[in-house]
């Protein structure tokens, strides 16, 4: 290996990113993928993508408000620095897009238009049309196809991920990879390799993510020893369109544009929505947080819709829980120009105009929050240290892990529209750092025979799989049954012997896995044991988000446990609520001590996830009570401002770090 | 809790009043599937008849999806299940094109009821005619993005540092860009156009892999580059920056498999299924062709 070669597996957003910088570099680049790279999941973003801008600065924003909206929407479950590295790489993120030729929408003027998304006062999105996923991934995989045709890339499309290959000191010295055409195996040596293969929603069966994301190249890594971190994190999206083989989705940008969700006041009002008066309404969102109103952040909208049709039983059908998503009041022309491309989902797949009659949405799995456990290092200016190649790097050394696939940057709860930010920031921003080890590390000489010997496991698997006979398991049938189960327990709202059972569960299903037996046997674009491969996979994976679940006894972003809800304040008398909110907040400050930290798991030899907790960098903005509609909020605030006034005074040192930064930015 | 398999299988989600006038008169019955099928490259292709219980608002995909599940013929027969290629299952990756009762289009977005509709008993899948069969309606598409190479369908910028944003660009430009930049590449058009034949280079025995790709290149660049990427070609001598090298695109689109192979026939912009004015696109190139062909002669 003269020349400085990476692996990047998967071609979504992040991985896409990647390659074009390490091009640029002079490092050559094996891309692998499940699919051609300009089919990842990317494509499926909607909505749009955050960044400060020169118009929302001039209202008072900032990269360290974007920073901070970014820390407090995820209620404050990520390490700090790469957030705020994050932020500001923003705007030059935003800049770069429009130079690669992303057809964003533009203002009169010529400039980039922007619309407001969920968790934030400020229009920090920028959009294509409503499908500013595909325009992103198609304007790097046009740069990269341009590094492909100068020979700095080569593309293995239709290929699959097994496992990466570790030299005796436990570092990574690339990976084997399937070819999902000729199912044959090879070896892939490689500096480094960065994984970039997107979330994992088919653990939960049907979500709004693409048939791809299987989480089978995480999980692999995972069961190779690498930490996962907050697996329990799972964001359930709020407005999702049902449908047999997929939940699509109705991007929050319907809510952006002026979208209204409301249920018939009257349980199961069989009139045709349209004909329901005003006063008839209850517009629940609006009226029970009258600051955000129906852009409330994801995780509270998920969960007061699924309340108001759960525990209020306003569900608009009686056998289908569902709410109204109402565009039906804004203009035609408007909602053409601005959301055409998704309310063309809604009227293709449901044979209805979403802009003469209210769509019908509900909750589904979308986003996965956790994912590797990467690493960083700390700049002076609080944010991380470009090169370091510490960034991104799994605990096994030599692998990366970059875009949704990590747990990096958006702690308990994502905001709309940040993925497709940290994906193209952490694509470009792990290039330097491996281009660097790329031309340090040099292969020992027993890499040959450890290729040789990960090469024959995975054979091995492979004919075992093929060569099963009589099993009684249908895998198609047994992911659905995983799926289900997933979703009826691990999603809105949790709770401790239903996770406690569905873990016991899934071991059984992991067993009865072992008994699948294959309807093809043959070695020919056999999809068949590659499915039942990807299945077999999910199981660690479920196992390590019940497990997450179930050892987090306290509410944090979209992870609920009514258990352990700190309820608002029910006294109504001046001194009463005072007491009450002191009590709040020292009950916030006790839970913060003891959960703000993030879930690490590890495979056990046994199979099952060892869990140990790490602690949070929160040094740049101290956690405090995310309070988003709480029954007096106002008091709760009162104190907790008075409180942190005092900690500043008494303990400047303590604070200092984050001041300084503060007055940088 | 939410969304389950089960709750949408069953009359529940979607039966209720979202527009599938089947639902009610169909539950219990079965829907009856023609797939044609091929076991690899070069091989001999075979009917196979497969029945799958009806269920409301199921799409092409549920249907494949069920196949693979039974793993069963009608006639009982066990039989390994049809491969095919999906990924988002919103229309917007391209992976699905499909025939489709004799229609080329994604699978995703080809609802059963509608389809029974258009001809009741009965649902037909086929492969792509114009690409290699892979297997059964998986086929290889390499040809549709080597095209993109042709075309240079990129902006040319120096890199990815940062040089402050992009060219101000007026609504009406983003307006008429966007659509062109919608193209997933699914090859719905290239399905459909009668100058688009299908190109088929086997590997020879001894002959290297990288042999092969070179050999198979050269015989794609002597075909037809097809509506998708004469498109791409106008979207990108359309941007500011990507117009820098405007001339190299039309050079390719004038040499052999060039835009003058389209006879105009229009059939691709009628199954595109984003809808991208495909032939305006067409015209479009074919006048800036032929100013940079007769600019050459003066040139010379
Ligand atoms: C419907 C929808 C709408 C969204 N809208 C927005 C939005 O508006 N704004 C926003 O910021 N975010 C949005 N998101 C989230 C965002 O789209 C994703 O988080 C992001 O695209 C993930 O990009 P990625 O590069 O990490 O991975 P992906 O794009 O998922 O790519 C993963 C890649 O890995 C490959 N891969 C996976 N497994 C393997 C394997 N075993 N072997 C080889 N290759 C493998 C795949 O082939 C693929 O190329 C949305 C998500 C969904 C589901
Ligand atoms: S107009 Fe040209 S590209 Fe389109 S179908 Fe006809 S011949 Fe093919
Ligand atoms: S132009 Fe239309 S039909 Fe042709 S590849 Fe693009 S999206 Fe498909
Ligand atoms: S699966 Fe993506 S277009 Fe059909």
């Amino acid at each position: 290996m003269a020349q400085p070669r990476v692996l990047v597996i998967g071609g979504g957003l992040a991985g896409l990113a990647a390659t074009m910088r390490l091009a640029e570099l002079g490092v050559g680049v094996d891309l692998v993928s499940l699919v051609p790279v300009k089919r990842s999941h990317s494509v499926c973003a909607q909505g749009g993508i955050n960044s400060v801008n020169a118009l929302t600065r001039q209202q008072g924003d900032n990269e360290w408000k974007h920073f901070d909206d970014t820390v407090y929407g995820g209620d404050f479950l990520q390490h700090q620095p790469p957030v705020k590295e994050m932020a500001d790489w923003g705007p030059r993120i935003i800049d770069l897009m429009d130079r690669l030729g992303v057809p964003f929408n533009r203002t009169p003027e010529g400039f980039r238009d922007q619309r407001r998304f969920g968790g934030t006062l400020y229009k920090r999105t920028a959009f294509a049309g409503a499908t500013t996923g595909q325009q992103l991934l198609y304007a790097l995989d046009e740069q990269v196809r341009r590094y492909e045709v100068e020979g700095r890339v080569k593309k293995w499309e239709f290929w699959d991920f097994l496992e990466p290959v570790l030299d005796a000191s436990g570092r990574c010295r690339g990976a084997v990879c399937q070819d999902l055409v000729s199912m044959k195996f090879k070896a892939f040596p490689a500096d480094a390799v960065i994984l970039a293969s997107g979330g994992c929603g088919l653990v939960y069966g049907r979500s709004t993510m693409s048939m791809v994301c299987t989480g089978s190249a995480v999980s692999r890594a995972y069961q190779a020893g690498a930490a996962y971190g907050n697996g329990e994190f799972i964001q359930v999206h709020p407005t999702a369109i049902p449908g047999a083989d997929k939940l699509r989705l109705m991007s929050e940008s319907a809510r952006g544009e002026g979208g209204r969700v409301w249920v018939p006041r009257t349980p199961q009002d069989p009139r045709d929505p349209r004909s329901i008066p005003e006063a008839e309404r209850y517009y629940f969102l609006e009226e029970r947080y009258p600051k955000y109103g129906n852009l409330v952040p994801r995780d509270i909208a998920t969960r007061e819709i699924f309340d108001i049709c759960t525990t209020d039983g306003l569900s608009v059908e009686k056998d289908r829980l569902c709410v109204y998503l109402d565009l039906s009041h804004l203009p035609r022309e408007m909602l053409d120009r601005k959301l055409g491309g998704i309310l063309e989902i809604y009227e293709k797949f449901q044979g209805v105009d979403p802009r003469v009659v209210p769509m019908k949405i509900f909750p589904a799995v979308h986003y996965s929050m956790g994912g590797l456990w990467v690493d960083y290092e700390r700049s002076a200016t609080g944010g991380m240290e470009e090169g370091s190649i510490r960034n991104q790097q799994t605990s096994i050394p030599g692998l990366y892990a970059i875009g949704e696939c990590d747990y990096q940057y958006h702690g308990a709860n994502r905001l709309g529209a940040n993925s497709l930010l940290s994906c193209i920031f952490s694509g470009l921003f792990v290039a330097p750092s491996v281009a660097g080890l790329a031309t340090a590390s040099r292969a020992g000489e027993e890499t040959p025979r450890l290729f040789e010997a990960s090469l024959r496991r995975q054979e091995e698997r492979h004919e075992a799989l093929l060569g099963r006979r009589g099993g009684q398991e249908n895998p198609y049938a047994l992911h659905q049954e995983l799926g289900n189960l997933m979703t009826r327990v691990a999603t809105v709202v949790r709770r401790n012997e239903q996770l406690a059972a569905a873990y016991d569960e899934v071991c059984v299903m992991e067993d009865r896995w072992r008994r699948c037996s294959l309807s093809d046997t043959g070695n020919w674009t056999n999809q068949n044991v590659v499915f039942t491969k990807s299945l077999g996979d999910m199981f660690p994976v479920a196992k390590l988000i019940l497990k997450g679940a179930l050892l987090r006894d306290e509410c944090r972003g979209a992870h609920y446990k009514p258990a352990f809800a700190m309820p608002g304040i029910a006294a109504t008398d001046p001194a009463g609520k005072r007491r009450e909110a002191e009590a709040w907040c020292d009950r916030f400050e006790a839970n913060t001590r003891k959960w703000l930290k993030s879930t690490i798991a590890r495979h056990g030899a046994d199979g099952h996830p060892q869990i140990s907790f790490e602690d949070v960098d929160t040094s740049l903005i101290p956690p405090r009570p995310r309070l988003y509609g709480l029954v007096g909020a106002d008091v709760i605030e009162e104190v907790w401002k008075e409180r942190s006034r005092g900690a500043a005074d008494d303990a400047p040192a303590a604070t200092g770090a984050g001041r300084a930064v503060a007055a940088h930015v | 809790m939410i969304q389950l398999a089960e709750d949408s299988n069953v009359g529940g989600p979607g039966a209720a009043d979202q527009g599938n006038g089947h639902s009610d008169t169909m539950a219990g019955r079965t829907i009856h599937v023609r797939v044609l099928r091929q076991d690899g490259p070069g091989g001999e292709s075979y009917w196979e008849r497969h029945a799958v219980p009806y269920e409301p608002n199921m799409n092409v995909i549920s249907v494949l999806q069920r196949i693979a599940e039974r793993a069963r013929a009608e006639d009982g027969r066990q039989v390994a299940p049809v491969a095919w290629d999906c990924s988002c299952l919103e229309e917007v990756c391209g992976s699905c094109t499909m025939l489709v009762n004799g229609r080329t289009r994604m699978a995703c977005s080809a609802l059963v009821d509608r389809l029974l509709e258009e001809h009741p008993g009965e649902i037909e899948l086929r492969p792509m005619s114009k690409f290699p069969v892979v297997r059964d309606l998986k086929v290889d598409r390499g040809r549709l993005f080597r095209a993109l190479e042709r075309v240079e369908a990129w902006v040319p910028v120096d890199g990815s540092y940062d040089h402050g944003p992009g060219p101000r660009i007026s609504p009406e430009e983003q307006e008429d860009a966007y659509p062109l930049s919608t193209c997933m590449s699914c090859g719905c058009c290239l399905e459909a156009c009668p100058q688009y034949t299908k190109i088929e280079v086997v590997q020879r025995e001894g002959e290297s892999a990288e042999e092969f790709e070179r050999r198979r290149t050269a015989a794609y660049d002597r075909g037809f580059v097809g509506a998708h990427a004469i498109s791409q070609a106008v979207l990108f001598n359309g941007h500011p920056t990507g117009r820098m090298i405007a001339d190299e695109r039309l050079q390719a689109l004038t040499s052999a498999g060039g835009i003058q192979v389209c006879g105009n026939a229009q059939n691709c912009v009628a199954v595109c299924p984003k809808h991208i004015p495909l032939t305006r696109s067409i015209a479009r190139a074919g006048r800036a062709a032929t100013v940079w062909a007769i600019k050459r002669l003066f040139d010379r």
